[in-house]
């Protein structure tokens, strides 16, 4: 795998008018990192969903309009917190760098 | 049950990789993590495609279950060791699952497969060989297992906890957030339900919390000792996490699992459904 793709996974075949999608990628000196645990935690910081991350670094959730939080955990690394705004009908892209 | 005989750790695991009498079991809600890489002699268990009848709602059949677990390798005598993704909730379910069809000797792996992974233990894509066994279930055995008729006449009259997130138990989310919206007809919870959400047990790294700490949290959510307890979630996966806290780890008698949980009594006609943050009236 030889560098990191922008944003998220494809959404072909999702339809997004109707959910807020949060997604985005984690890297490590800029190569993706596909070993990652991503999770979701709600605006009072209570861990709402928990994905690991794909063979190119990606990950995505289908939230709720609002504030939230992604923590990021990776081999050999401390947690990341990134806050990140989710809308209904829009596609949210985060990059994390661990 | 106690912390001692329910759970094992990662070094126990890898010191115990070439003990035959000790199967591992993978089940994930992606059955195909898997087949990317688990640990070395590690049996696959797909929780919807194996343990699920395919026809009518419900588990395999006894028998079914005993032909499945017999091309696997497995023995009635055996330790079996559980882990998986998404912090052993399946995994956890497939413990369930087989105390409900009376193996005798279950465990879980603290932390499941994401804390093998963060410490960056050993994975393979070797295909484990078993030979085949003669298993024989038992059961099954209904006294940790609740069906909706039980957990309707439950309301206001035994612990019922809600281990959903809390958006789900107020009914802004009717899934988890890393899912399609789908399932139940309906948002909201059970009344008289406590919302302890299943992560509140686990620490980050999927690892289960103290016994002191898992004491308090459903002493702090009015969880009456005296009571029995009836665990649900959406499909019954996160409330066998909990079950398992309860029930495995801290010992308390009487614990159930609702594994028809929110993705049935949300479609039910006319049952009693709470919204919102308040647990509701019976």
């Amino acid at each position: 795998m030889c560098g990191a793709i922008q944003g998220g996974p494809s959404l072909d075949g999702v339809d997004v008018a109707n959910q807020a999608v949060i997604q985005g990628i984690v890297t490590r000196d800029g190569e993706p990192v596909g070993n990652a645990y991503v999770r979701l935690l709600d605006r009072t910081g209570e861990f709402t969903a928990e994905v690991p991350t794909s063979a190119t670094g990606q990950f995505r959730f289908f939230a709720a309009p609002g504030e939230w939080t992604l923590r990021t955990l990776a081999p050999r690394s401390a947690s990341v917190d990134r806050p990140v705004v989710a809308a209904l009908g829009s596609v949210a892209d985060v990059a994390v760098t661990v | 049950m106690s912390r001692e005989t329910a759970l094992v750790t990662a070094d126990w695991v890898e010191q115990n990789l070439d003990n035959d009498s000790v199967v591992l079991i993978e089940v994930d809600e992606d059955a195909s993590a898997y087949d990317k890489g688990h640990i070395r002699g590690a049996v696959k268990l797909d929780w919807k495609k194996d343990l699920q009848d395919g026809v009518r709602h419900d588990f395999i059949n006894q028998e079914r279950l005993e032909k499945l677990l017999s091309e696997k390798g497995i023995s009635n005598d055996d330790t079996l060791v559980f882990y998986g993704g998404n912090n052993n909730w399946f995994a956890a379910y497939a413990l369930w699952y087989l105390k409900y069809y009376g193996h005798a000797d279950v465990r879980l792996l603290d932390g499941g497969r994401k804390k093998w992974e963060l410490d960056s233990r050993e994975l393979t894509t070797d295909a484990t060989e078993r030979p085949a066994t003669t298993y024989t279930a038992s059961g099954p055995h209904d006294d940790i297992r609740a069906y909706r008729d039980e957990v309707i006449g439950a309301i206001g009259q035994k612990n019922l906890i809600d281990v959903r997130s809390p958006d789900e138990y107020a009914g802004r989310l009717l899934a988890p957030a890393h899912l399609p919206q789908e399932a139940a007809q309906i948002g909201g919870h059970i009344p008289t339900a406590g919302n302890v959400p299943w992560s509140k047990a686990a620490n980050d790294d999927g690892t289960f919390r103290s016994d002191e700490e898992l004491t308090a949290l459903y002493a702090d959510a009015g969880l009456d000792e005296g009571k029995d307890t009836i665990a649900y979630c959406r499909i019954g996966e996160r409330s066998s996490h909990t079950w398992f806290v309860l029930s495995e780890i801290l010992g308390y008698p009487n614990v159930k699992n609702y594994d028809g949980s929110w993705s049935e009594y949300g479609s039910l006609r006319g049952v009693p459904v709470a919204l919102g943050d308040e647990r509701g009236e019976a």
